[in-house]
């Protein structure tokens, strides 16, 4: 009760240690990881100098160009499909009143945030398993269907978000001006959605490319994404190429939500 | 405005995906968890509760009616939970002052520190697992930078442990613990914290009476954010966690694969699928009834 003249309500001793403490901690790993990818030698832990011959050995090295092109792939396709299948969703419950089923709706599109991935997993498991043996089909479909329906609620919240804060006056004048409803949607509501549309996506490819636990109970034979191919060789003896790997993946997740922030906070101005 | 079929028509098409994906699965398994194993994995449909029974208990082989508790799976259990609400607590002790540092900053920097909270959170689980792993690992940076300073003669065994485990957890779900805990904060009044200084109330009467429980919310959701995705985890102790500590998400895993019966497994996923329902009931009702008191 000393300090009079610096008395500050919002000043708890200690705090400020801690927080910082934990930032701390929860970058250091990520850095250390970043800088042993640029490592000249085998080790993860002994700097030898700095060189590029990992990542060099991750672009030569096939099967890593495989499982990232198929990432980048499926995590494209279903964001997409999620995309468009939660801004259909999003115009059916917002800002239309409320309506029986609804909270069903709501229940449903929210579970998969709810459900352990693992309960998801098996689930899938068993589902695709039995309609492998019906159907003999062993395609990507199924990786597609499973990571679409993870992405759906992801996309759902940013879209919603933005529909939610938009002026239904401008609609109204649309309709003053003798636009029909189609017409109103066409040119005033959807590209009013864009921002919301735009986050959503890049938040499911980001969910879909972090997605390893649902991947490997679903995936057929040969159909290895980043995190399962990454998930198997961590149980083996591991080089920096792991790092230099995990760095520009990392980069990429930077990226993409450096952008989603970028774009959510224009939002409100 | 006519009916309400355009809202559903509109919702169609991702309720049906999500039926076909994600919840309608969740009906098989409960269904499976109640048929005898099959021969190479698979089921066979037959009605039976041993699935649910070999959950708990176990029976002698030699003596059928010889019934015990499975204490192999019990313990399991238990330390899911046990390494789960530790995880919680972890995250608590460390969220509350880290949130307490965001909020409190001017608000022009506060989006900053809250990116850099949220960046960990959307960068890939398994390479944040992976950058703990080679920090604890035998020859990893904590091992070599104690062994270069002389403080300890041999590597600390620490990856493959329930350290592992726990330290693996908390760094990966903090941010689920602070970010709650932000919004709570962001909300609060600070004339009363000023009104309890004051009534000459101390730092501490003034944490524990006031502070405290004007976050309660942001704790109560933190504490779910951080306890759900704990007791379902899998990717961790897999990674960090090795053959000996098990997690009830790493013993599902297992019936699937090497132990080949699909109803155990099933049982043991609608177990823990029971325990997020419980987490998530006793979430609403706390909620429910802090709003209550608000309102008072």
């Amino acid at each position: 009760m000393s300090e009079r003249g610096a008395f500050s309500v919002t000043r708890i001793p200690g705090f400020g240690l801690i927080a910082i403490t934990t930032f701390v901690l929860l970058y250091l790993p990520i850095v250390i990881l970043v800088i042993f990818s640029f490592n000249e030698g085998l080790s993860q832990s002994v700097w030898e100098g700095f060189s590029l011959r990992w990542y060099e050995a991750a672009f030569a090295n096939r099967q890593v160009r495989d499982v990232s092109i198929r990432s980048l792939w499926l995590a494209g396709v279903a964001a997409g499909l999620a995309t468009v299948l939660a801004t259909l969703a999003v115009l059916g419950t917002t800002r239309v009143g409320r309506f029986r089923g609804q909270t069903m709706i709501y229940a449903l599109i929210n579970q998969p945030l709810m459900v352990p991935e693992i309960v998801t997993g098996i689930a899938l498991l068993i589902f695709v398993a039995s309609i492998k043996v019906q159907t003999g089909y062993t395609g990507m479909g199924y990786l597609v269907a499973a990571h679409t329906a993870f992405c759906i609620p992801f996309a759902y919240l940013p879209i919603r978000a933005r529909l939610e804060t938009l002026d239904p006056a401008l609609e109204m004048a649309a309709a003053d001006l003798y636009a029909s409803p189609v017409q109103a949607f066409r040119h005033i509501t959807l590209p009013l959605m864009v921002p919301g549309i735009l986050a959503g996506f890049m938040l499911g490819f980001v969910i879909s490319l972090d997605t390893v636990v649902i991947t490997e109970f679903v995936k057929s034979a040969g159909q290895d994404t980043l995190p399962t191919y990454m998930l198997g060789q961590l149980r083996r003896t591991i080089t920096p190429e792991m790092n230099a790997i995990a760095t520009l993946f990392l980069l990429l997740s930077l990226v993409i939500v450096t952008a989603f922030f970028l774009i959510t906070r224009t939002r409100g101005r | 405005m006519g009916g309400n079929g355009w809202k559903w028509l509109l919702c169609a098409p991702a309720l049906v995906v999500l039926v076909l994906a994600a919840s309608g699965p969740l009906v098989i398994v409960a269904i499976y968890s109640f048929l005898s194993p099959g021969n190479m994995g698979g089921v066979t449909w037959e009605f039976s509760t041993e699935a649910w029974f070999r959950v708990f208990f176990r029976r002698d082989i030699f003596e059928p009616d010889l019934v015990t508790w499975n204490t192999a799976n019990l313990a399991i259990f238990w330390r899911s939970v046990w390494l789960s609400i530790q995880t919680t607590v972890i995250c608590a002790v460390l969220g509350f002052p880290t949130a307490w540092f965001i909020a409190t900053r001017s608000p022009r920097s506060r989006p900053f520190w809250l990116f850099l909270i949220t960046i960990p959170f959307w960068t890939n689980l398994l390479i944040r697992t992976f950058a703990i792993q080679e920090m604890i690992r035998n020859n990893g940076t904590i091992n070599t930078v104690l062994l270069w300073s002389g403080l300890i003669e041999q590597p600390l065994q620490m990856l493959f442990t329930d350290f592992a485990i726990l330290l693996g957890m908390a760094y990966v779900f903090l941010p689920l613990m602070v970010l709650p805990l932000y919004a709570a904060m962001d909300k609060m009044n600070l004339s009363l914290i000023e009104a309890g200084y004051d009534l000459y109330g101390s730092r501490g009467a003034v944490l524990w009476h006031i502070i405290l429980p004007l976050v309660k919310p942001g704790f109560i959701a933190g504490s779910i954010l951080v306890f759900i995705p704990a007791i379902g985890a899998y990717v961790t102790p897999r990674v960090l966690g090795g053959g000996q500590s098990l997690m009830l998400g790493n013993l599902i895993a297992l019936q699937f694969g090497q132990g080949r019966n699909w109803p155990l497994g099933s049982a043991l996923a609608m177990l823990m699928l029971i325990v997020v329902v419980v987490a998530l009931v006793i979430y609403l009702r706390t909620v429910g009834r802090s709003d209550g008191e608000r309102r008072v």
